[in-house]
């Protein structure tokens, strides 16, 4: 609980209250009370002995300097109003850009997570940074879709084991094991997308809208555009 | 991305400040319509002979700081001072970061 001083501030260093409204406010009255019309004492207790330290085996040569506490503790950006799950995206830069993208849910790194539908425009299950996103009015339906196991870690990349090259097989060429995305992930995408599209073939020309880019054309100013 | 010109720097009558340049953003008039171009990225995109990995294109990305008078031109800081020959050149206004 955090110490809130009941006697607010009238200007710095001029409190509300004077000192027999904060008598009365902070219960002083009531303690007293409580302790038969005197303030309660605490004798002072014989501090128990610390125990005994060993002095250490080793003092570093020099002093090493002690990193600072640090007590930040790191949150999601705050997302912008108007994105919220079941919003229609526009990507502005990458692979994807101009796709208009639907919005699950925002991934404890402060990311958005995304997906085109995969089938509908070819965009899979993505991060995007809220920066390079604009969020337009349109909203798909997203109920019935499950996206509590996605998380950062699922989208970190694989780490490679060190393969030990004995003699023989350096003068081989690299086999490059092909990349191929795992079935997992596969699976996973189907399975959202298959929800989301029995919603959005529900509305009219939603599909068509989803599969379509983005792009600005002659004589559009993006400041007065109302997405 | 939208289309822009870039030419003159920030200047006095006698002095020029060339790390920052004036940037004509089309379609854009008033010191108003500016407020939504401030902070979005710009680029200055060139050809060069010699290819820089693997593209004879480069480019020098900047931003939209502030504007510049009362008729929507823009003031723009590049990562480095923009070169001379690049005065009356075309300039690409990105749609990043958005705020919509």
């Amino acid at each position: 609980m955090a110490k809130t001083s009941r006697n607010p501030d009238l200007i710095r260093g001029v409190g509300k209250y004077s000192r027999s409204q904060m008598y009365h406010k902070r219960g002083l009255w009531a303690i007293k009370a409580k302790n038969g019309g005197v303030f309660p004492r605490h004798d002072v207790q014989p501090k128990s002995e610390p125990p005994a330290v060993k002095p250490p085996k080793f003092y570093p040569a020099d002093d090493v300097k002690k990193p600072l506490f640090n007590k930040r503790k790191p949150r999601p950006t705050k997302l912008r109003a108007s994105i919220t799950p079941r919003t229609v995206l526009i990507i502005l830069t990458g692979r994807f850009k101009g796709k208009r993208v639907v919005f699950l849910k925002q991934l404890p790194s402060g990311l958005l997570l995304v997906t085109g539908p995969f089938k509908i425009n070819g965009v899979p299950l993505r991060r995007v940074n809220q920066a390079y996103v604009i969020a337009t009015s349109t909203k798909v339906n997203i109920d019935g879709v499950n996206v509590e196991k996605f998380d950062d870690k699922y989208f970190a990349k694989e780490v490679e084991k060190k393969k030990k090259k004995g003699e023989g097989e350096f003068f081989e060429a690299e086999k490059d094991d092909k990349k191929s995305l795992p079935q997992g992930k596969k699976d996973d995408q189907q399975a959202v997308d298959a929800i989301l599209l029995k919603s959005i073939e529900c509305v009219p020309d939603l599909k068509t809208y989803l599969s379509a880019r983005f792009s600005l054309m002659s004589g559009m100013k993006p400041n007065e555009l109302v997405f | 991305m939208v289309k822009g010109r870039q030419g003159e720097r920030v200047r006095s009558k006698s002095n020029q400040y060339p790390n920052t340049s004036l940037v004509q953003i089309e379609g854009v008039n008033t010191k108003e319509e500016v407020s939504w171009y401030q902070g979005k990225r710009v680029a200055y995109i060139y050809k060069a002979k010699v290819k820089v990995k693997g593209s004879h294109y480069r480019c020098i990305w900047g931003k939209v700081i502030r504007p510049h008078g009362n008729t929507g031109i823009v003031r723009a800081k590049f990562t480095s001072n923009l070169p001379p020959k690049s005065m009356g050149s075309r300039v690409r206004v990105m749609m990043f970061p958005s705020n919509i």
